[in-house]
Parts: structure tokens; C-alpha cells; sequence
């Protein structure tokens, strides 16, 4: 039965969020090192996270006649949106919001990088800068519908859009296994509302790192983590989501949901080096055309299961 | 906090918004004006349904009708807004005068 | 705790509301805006919609922000630097505006509301999804075509492009000319 925490909570979350998220980065770099023939050593590991000091002393690049507000503003939303769609997802048998609409709340805080990243890429006034936000919306756009009809998928399977009511209605069948389409559809969501992997059209190098192109310092910190920080949230929920929680035979439930998440960051950390960045505008064609069909049709199957039943 | 406040936001946002959608001249600011008319609305019909009617489901669907209007209004005011500018490569209410007489 | 949320939320959805038409850059007049809505979803999760409040929030960062794109498209003026006034009949509006909020506001006052009849549902959610499949079906359904001939009319307005500029003058050609090939290959 899982249980809200007390208030002080929310601020272990954000801490709890940034070490899976530290992992994912420390394992992204080893593959990183892999990939080029360098050695594995723990050096290869810690080098990016031995960034984050350099980053918070750095100078803070700004440019000429930028919106500054709407600028800082925009690059703090990614991360704060991060953590606060990680408020509604379990941690074995504790969660910080038991809030009825959990799903919704998550929904809604990932659409926040939307304002966010378009923010960052419009107050820079930079071309490059511009043209990075302006791919992430084009890329939201086509994300998003998908997402929500998984999401819904989800929801339906359970009867309830509280996360603690779906992670225990999986107690016979994991949704992964007779809804696999929605699960699917909502692994490649989380790369694409945290824009990595197949997703970096936005921060790409074919735009000097596009929404990036003019962050340094504290900034360019705060935005990179953000999109970690994403990424281990949508991690951490495909597990009361799609994996059944914190259920599992010898572990206590808090160690199952960790296991599950770090499963989950691994094997999206591990496959965005096996695939392409995809264009944003050939993308939105293959969203609307197949991906939505596809997760609406799936959203019919758990209604016809509860209908039956 | 009580019926009487709500409803004094909503009509304030109401009449910003209405101020805005009379005295404005491009399409997209017009837009925006009605755009805060229903957010009072919104306002309005949840304070009513929490004040008034909280055992019927009536004042729900009246956001949810409100919500939908604001999607309905703002797709279609971003497609004629993006019609007359191909034809005319402005944005303006006084230039799209065609109809008067 | 409601009150003070309220006291909070309230006078930062209408001075945010205000500000839309005072900013000069129109991407910060569209982030007023979004303050504006954000504050009204807070004041519906104050009220006890939760579901609503979190949609409201949900939907109208999306929309402020597509509505965004396309303020920078066609504004004349979009970052603001030049300045420029682009309002007609500005005394006219204001007249009809303040006349309007202050028979609204005399009609809050004067009207004798109803008292509230029955009790909160312990589950609002449910009670609109119950309300919307059976006794508003009706609603459900008016919305839902009006939402299709939305989408339907807004792609016929918007397209500069017919189906003899997509298939050729014998509408055979396929795949279909455009400006960008799709990742379908349609």
C-alpha cells in the first residue's frame, strides 16, 4: 500500500532524482569512452560529473540585447520541471504526492519544458539559439499526442489516474506485457521530452548545440542537468506505470523500484548511442500518421478488457 | 475567499480581455483578448460549481465546454490569421475590411 | 492555507492579465498570458478540481506556446524594440470595458446567490467523467464535431497548398509533392 511521505519529502526527491540521474550520465560516459576505444576506468566515468564544479564557477555567457528574463527563466523551467514531475512517482512503498491525478500532474510537468526550452532558445537572441527551440516545438508537436494516448492507455488498464492505483493493479500481469505498444511509444516519449538520443534535433551540432549554442556556466549546468533530470523522471515512472511498481518476490519493494528504474535508464541510456537523430519534421509525419492510430487503438484494449471483465 | 471574489476576478479578467479584443489591431492580440475572456469564464464556472452546485456535475462540464471553446477559437483564429497573411502579407483587422460596405 | 493561496494567485492571474497588453515584446506578452492561465489552474486546484486545475495547466502551456510561434510569425514588431502602438479606439474600448466590469461587479454584489446544494463528491474526476457520459452526453458529443470541423476548417484555411500542387495536374503523381518529404514516404 503505498503511502505519502511527510511535506520535507519533497526536497529528498530532487536529491534521490539527481543520483539515478548521476548514474545514467557516469553509465552514458563509460559508453561514450567504449565508443571511442578509450579504457573503462572510473576516471571516464566521473569526468562529466567532475564538470558540474567547473560549470558552477564558470562565467555566465550573455549576449547582446537578450531577454534575460525569459531566458534564465526558460533555462531553470527544464530542470525544475524535471523534479517536479518526479513528485508523483513511487519509490517502493513511499511516495511525495499521492495526488489523485498523478498521471496528469506528470503529463503536465513535462509539457513545462515546452515554455521552458522555447524560452531559452527566443530570450538568447541568437539565430542558433532560436532555431534549437523552435525544433523543440516542432518536436513536442509530434511527441506529445502519442505520449498522452499512451499515458491514457495506462490509466484505463487501471481505472484510475492516481500512480499508486496503477502500479498496484499489476499485480497479476505487468501492462509492459499486454500493452506494449504504450509502453513502447512511451520509452521513445521520454527520450523525446528530455531531447536526447534519437530526440537532440534541438541541441544539435548541426546548430553549434542549438538551445546550448549560447549557455555557459551555471546555465548551461542547469539545462543539461534538466535533460537528465527529465530523462530519470520518465525512467522512474515507466516503473509504476508499465513495470507494476515496487512489487517483486526477495527485495523489499524500494529496492525493486530502484532496480527497475536504473533497468529502465540503461536501456535508454545504452540504445540513444544505436540510433540516429531524427528530424523533427520527418518525425511529425510518422507520429501523426502511424504512432497515433497506434496508441488510440491501444487505448481501446484495456476499455474493452474493463468491459468484459 | 468567497463566491462574490471569484466572480470579481473572473469579470476583472473578463474586462481586460474584452478591452484588449476591442482595442487591438492585430489578429493575434485580438486573440488574446478573448483568450483571457474565457479564462474568466473558467474561473467563474468552477467558482459556481464550488460555491453553488458541487453535487452536480454541471459546473465541470462547463469549464471543460469553456476550455474547448478556447481551443476551438484560438485554431481557428490561427488559421484565418495565417490565410490572410498569405494573401495579403499582413495581420491586421483593417485590412481585412472586404466585407464592409 | 486557501486563503492565502488565493490571495496569492488571484491578483497574479489579473495583473498578469493586464501586463498582456502593455508588454511591448510579444513573446513576454505571451508568457504573461501563460501566468495569467497558470494562475487560474491553481485556483482550480484551490477550489477542489484537481483534474480540471492540472488540464487547464497542461493545455494552456501547449497552446501559449504554439500561439507563440506564431505571435513571432506575424507580428510586426515581435521582440519589442521598436516601439510602436498598434491599438484603434483605445478611449472607446476602455470605456466599454470598465463600464462592462463595473455591471458585472454591481451585479456580483446585488444578486442573491443560491446556497449551495448538497455536498462535495469525495472524487470530482468521477463525477465529471459520469456527468460527460450520461446526463451531458449530448455536450460530449456537439463537442466533439465541433471539435473535428475545427480541425477539418483550420487545415482548409491554413494550407496554401490543393491537391493539384500535391499530386501533379493529373493527380497521379505519388508520392506527393511538398516541401518536405515525411518519414512515412507518403
Amino acid at each position: 500500500m503505498i503511502t505519502s511521505a511527510p511535506l520535507w519529502s519533497v526536497l529528498v526527491v530532487p536529491a534521490v532524482l539527481a543520483a539515478f540521474a548521476a548514474a545514467a550520465v557516469a553509465a552514458d560516459a563509460l559508453l561514450a569512452a567504449r565508443a571511442a576505444g578509450r579504457p573503462l576506468r572510473a576516471a571516464a566515468a566521473a569526468g562529466p560529473l567532475a564538470e558540474v564544479p567547473r560549470l558552477l564557477a564558470g562565467q555566465r555567457r550573455t549576449t547582446l540585447a537578450p531577454d534575460a528574463l525569459l531566458w534564465r527563466l526558460g533555462v531553470l523551467t527544464v530542470p525544475a520541471a524535471g523534479v517536479l514531475a518526479a513528485l508523483v512517482i513511487p519509490f517502493g512503498d513511499v511516495t511525495a504526492s499521492r495526488m489523485s491525478v498523478g498521471v496528469v500532474w506528470f503529463n503536465a510537468m513535462e509539457v513545462l519544458t515546452w515554455a521552458g526550452l522555447w524560452m531559452a532558445g527566443w530570450g538568447a537572441n541568437s539565430a542558433l539559439s532560436l532555431v534549437g527551440g523552435y525544433r523543440f516545438v516542432a518536436q513536442g508537436l509530434a511527441y506529445e499526442l502519442p505520449l498522452m494516448f499512451a499515458l491514457i492507455a495506462a490509466a484505463a488498464g487501471a481505472q484510475s489516474l492516481n500512480v499508486a492505483d496503477i502500479a498496484g493493479a499489476q499485480s497479476h500481469l505487468w501492462f509492459a506485457v499486454w500493452m506494449p505498444a504504450a509502453f513502447i511509444v512511451y520509452l521513445v516519449s521520454v527520450w523525446a521530452f528530455s531531447f536526447l538520443g534519437p530526440f537532440a534535433y534541438p541541441a544539435g551540432r548541426d546548430l553549434a548545440g542549438g538551445v546550448l549554442a549560447e549557455l555557459s556556466g551555471v546555465d548551461r549546468l542547469a539545462l543539461e542537468a534538466g535533460r537528465w533530470l527529465l530523462l530519470t523522471a520518465g525512467a522512474g515512472m515507466a516503473v509504476p506505470l508499465f513495470l507494476g511498481g515496487g512489487t517483486g518476490p526477495a527485495l523489499p519493494a524500494w529496492a525493486w523500484s530502484a532496480v527497475k528504474t536504473l533497468a529502465v535508464l540503461a536501456l535508454l541510456v545504452w540504445a540513444r548511442r544505436r540510433l540516429p537523430v531524427l528530424r523533427a519534421d520527418r518525425y511529425a509525419e510518422l507520429a501523426w500518421v502511424v504512432l497515433i492510430p497506434l496508441t488510440v487503438g491501444q487505448a481501446l484494449v484495456p476499455a474493452l478488457v474493463d468491459l468484459t471483465r | 475567499m468567497s463566491l462574490q471574489l471569484f466572480l470579481l476576478l473572473a469579470a476583472g479578467l473578463f474586462a481586460i480581455g474584452l478591452y484588449g479584443a476591442l482595442s487591438q489591431q492585430s489578429i493575434v492580440m485580438i486573440m488574446m483578448g478573448l483568450e483571457l475572456m474565457l479564462n474568466g469564464v473558467i474561473g467563474a464556472a468552477a467558482a459556481f460549481w464550488h460555491y453553488v452546485a458541487p453535487a452536480a456535475g454541471d459546473g465541470q462540464v462547463l469549464v471543460v465546454v469553456a476550455v474547448v471553446a478556447m481551443a476551438v477559437e484560438m485554431a481557428a483564429g490561427f488559421a484565418v490569421a495565417t490565410a490572410i497573411f498569405r494573401a495579403r502579407d499582413v495581420d491586421m483587422t483593417d485590412m481585412a475590411a472586404d466585407l464592409k460596405r | 492555507m486557501t486563503a492565502v493561496v488565493f490571495w496569492v494567485l488571484a491578483p497574479l492571474a489579473a495583473a498578469s492579465g493586464f501586463m498582456v497588453f502593455r508588454f511591448a515584446s510579444m513573446a513576454r506578452v505571451t508568457i504573461a498570458l501563460l501566468v495569467s492561465f497558470l494562475a487560474t489552474g491553481g485556483l482550480l486546484i484551490v477550489l477542489g478540481l484537481g483534474y480540471l486545475g492540472v488540464v487547464v495547466i497542461l493545455m494552456m502551456v501547449m497552446e501559449m506556446i504554439i500561439m507563440a510561434v506564431f505571435m513571432i510569425a506575424y507580428m510586426m514588431n515581435p521582440a519589442g524594440l521598436i516601439s510602436m502602438t498598434m491599438d484603434h479606439n483605445k478611449r472607446g474600448a476602455l470605456a466599454i470595458s470598465v463600464t462592462s466590469f463595473l455591471l458585472l461587479g454591481a451585479g456580483i454584489f446585488a444578486v442573491p446567490w443560491p446556497r449551495r446544494a448538497g455536498a462535495r463528491p469525495a472524487d470530482p474526476t468521477f463525477q465529471l467523467g459520469k456527468a460527460l457520459m450520461t446526463t451531458q452526453m449530448l455536450t460530449m458529443i456537439t463537442l466533439a464535431f465541433v471539435l473535428f470541423a475545427t480541425m477539418v476548417a483550420a487545415v482548409v484555411l491554413a494550407t496554401g497548398r490543393g491537391r493539384y500542387d500535391r499530386f501533379g495536374d493529373d493527380l497521379k503523381r505519388r508520392p506527393a509533392a511538398g516541401p518536405v518529404r515525411g518519414g512515412v514516404g507518403r
